[in-house]
């Protein structure tokens, strides 16, 4: 089973939604406590919105240190968006807001020439193999809607280009994200979660 | 480079009907839910469901026809209609809806607009505005309400500039003039909008052919929405889509 971190992410339907259609058993989870590894092969935590709400209800929830802790513990973790954003250092956004730390750097604003938030369908470039896009095209499309972005790094699996190349997917040993939407990117996005599933070493239907 | 988006619209009657579609004859037009699975499979971009009912019992029937679609369409959907406030707003993002569109109510109480963004985000609400050529003939365009039946008098781009300064993350500009016409877009009206807003500009009301879909996109719109073209099966997605990469317009192709 995978848990999907439940802190009242706004996406948190649409990722629900998706792993139903692809029949990949999950549950949700909304305190510290139930972060344990024997119940759950992987762990999503979604996210939309700003840095510093999505900071301050993982904080609120106590689930700041949990969540730290499960990546340390090689079980596969996927972030999608604000997901991705809050496991780097701190993010400009807000005044600057402090967030995981658990990889080095800060999430930047687009610059002010360009059309923020950088939303709709743009390309997803493979940067480096990894299983999270396996099956997936280097080129394909995805959905994206966000105004602030991680800078290209030893981590970057995959790049997009929105006036400058930011980091559209992230592996890291078992720590997987995606700064782009899968559970609102037709049938390549739904492919990202049966590959995440499979990842876990969960059954499901294929897409 | 973000795709130029192609939108169809869906006006939904009663929730279960679709107004104005006459498709092959092997396919149900009546029921929105199909239409959506029809539109996603075949290349759309977002989809847009518009209650024409748009009355309070007609929202908890919206309510769950989004839900129904959301349930087994994974591309952005944007409800409007009948959007008075921001508890309309969370129930229809709730059900399933990734932005709200709303029109007359924030002419009437522009704090709808700044007060949805501060909750939701300005990525879900999308200002929707009906304009229309001034009718003493000067340049520009004014505001129509109850379906352009009625003249606000208030300037179009002015609005659009006010909308986004108070949160709107997308203007859809609806030409009354085009409506349904097919003759295309009102592409003045495109550019002098696009010029003076930095969040995306969707093009709606008007298209008849190809040609418009790609003259639209070159005054400044970075999506197209059209009704008529789809629904009547004129051209397919596929084909508009075909027809505007050739014309060097980046867009998705890798729906299947």
């Amino acid at each position: 089973m995978i848990s999907i971190i439940d802190y009242g992410a706004g996406n948190m339907r649409s990722v629900e939604r998706a792993l139903n259609i692809l029949n990949i058993e999950f549950r949700l989870i909304s305190e510290a406590r139930d972060l344990d590894l024997t119940q759950s092969r992987g762990f999503i935590l979604p996210g939309v919105g700003a840095a510093a709400d999505t900071m301050a209800a993982l904080e609120k929830k106590g689930l700041t240190d949990p969540i730290r802790d499960l990546v340390v513990s090689g079980r596969p973790f996927l972030g999608v968006c604000m997901g991705l954003q809050v496991l780097y250092e701190s993010s400009e956004e807000d005044g600057g807001t402090d967030c995981l730390g658990i990889f080095p750097g800060i999430i930047r604003r687009f610059s002010d020439g360009l059309h923020v938030p950088h939303m709709g369908w743009n390309q997803v470039v493979t940067a480096k193999p990894t299983r999270l896009l396996e099956g997936i095209p280097s080129g394909s499309n995805f959905y994206f809607v966000h105004s602030y972005y991680a800078c290209k790094s030893g981590i970057t699996a995959a790049t997009t280009d929105y006036g400058i190349e930011f980091e559209s997917v992230l592996t890291q040993e078992n720590v997987y994200a995606t700064q782009f939407h899968p559970e609102k990117s037709g049938k390549l996005g739904l492919q990202i979660y049966s590959n995440f599933a499979s990842i876990c070493g969960i059954a499901h239907s294929d897409e | 480079m973000l795709t130029k988006r192609i939108i169809p619209c869906l006006d939904v009657k009663n929730g279960r009907n679709v107004r104005g579609t006459r498709f092959s004859a092997d396919r149900d037009a009546g029921d929105p839910v199909e239409l959506a699975a029809y539109y996603n499979s075949s290349g759309a971009d977002e989809l847009v469901f518009y209650d024409i009912t748009a009355s309070a019992e007609h929202r908890d029937i919206m309510q769950s026809l989004m839900k129904e679609v959301a349930d087994q369409i994974f591309i952005p959907l944007t409800v409007g209609g009948g959007i008075r406030n921001t508890e309309d707003m969370y129930s229809m993002l709730r059900s399933g809806a990734d932005k709200v569109s709303i029109n007359t109510a924030a002419l009437e109480n522009p704090d709808l607009i700044s007060s949805g963004a501060r909750r939701f985000g300005s990525q879900c609400i999308v200002l929707s505005i009906d304009a229309k050529r001034r009718v003493d003939g000067s340049s520009g365009w004014e505001v129509w309400t109850h379906g352009g039946r009625k003249n606000t008098g208030r300037d179009a781009i002015d609005w659009a500039v006010q909308g986004v300064n108070l949160g709107a993350g997308e203007i859809v500009m609806n030409s009354i003039d085009g409506d349904g016409t097919l003759d295309g877009y009102d592409l003045d009206q495109l550019q002098a909008v696009s010029r003076m807003v930095d969040v995306p500009v969707i093009a709606s009301g008007g298209a008849g052919n190809l040609a418009h879909l790609s003259d639209a996109l070159d005054s400044g719109a970075h999506a197209v929405l059209a009704a008529s073209i789809f629904h009547y099966s004129k051209y397919s997605i596929e084909e508009a889509k075909l027809y505007l990469r050739d014309r060097g317009n980046e867009v998705r192709m890798d729906y299947i």
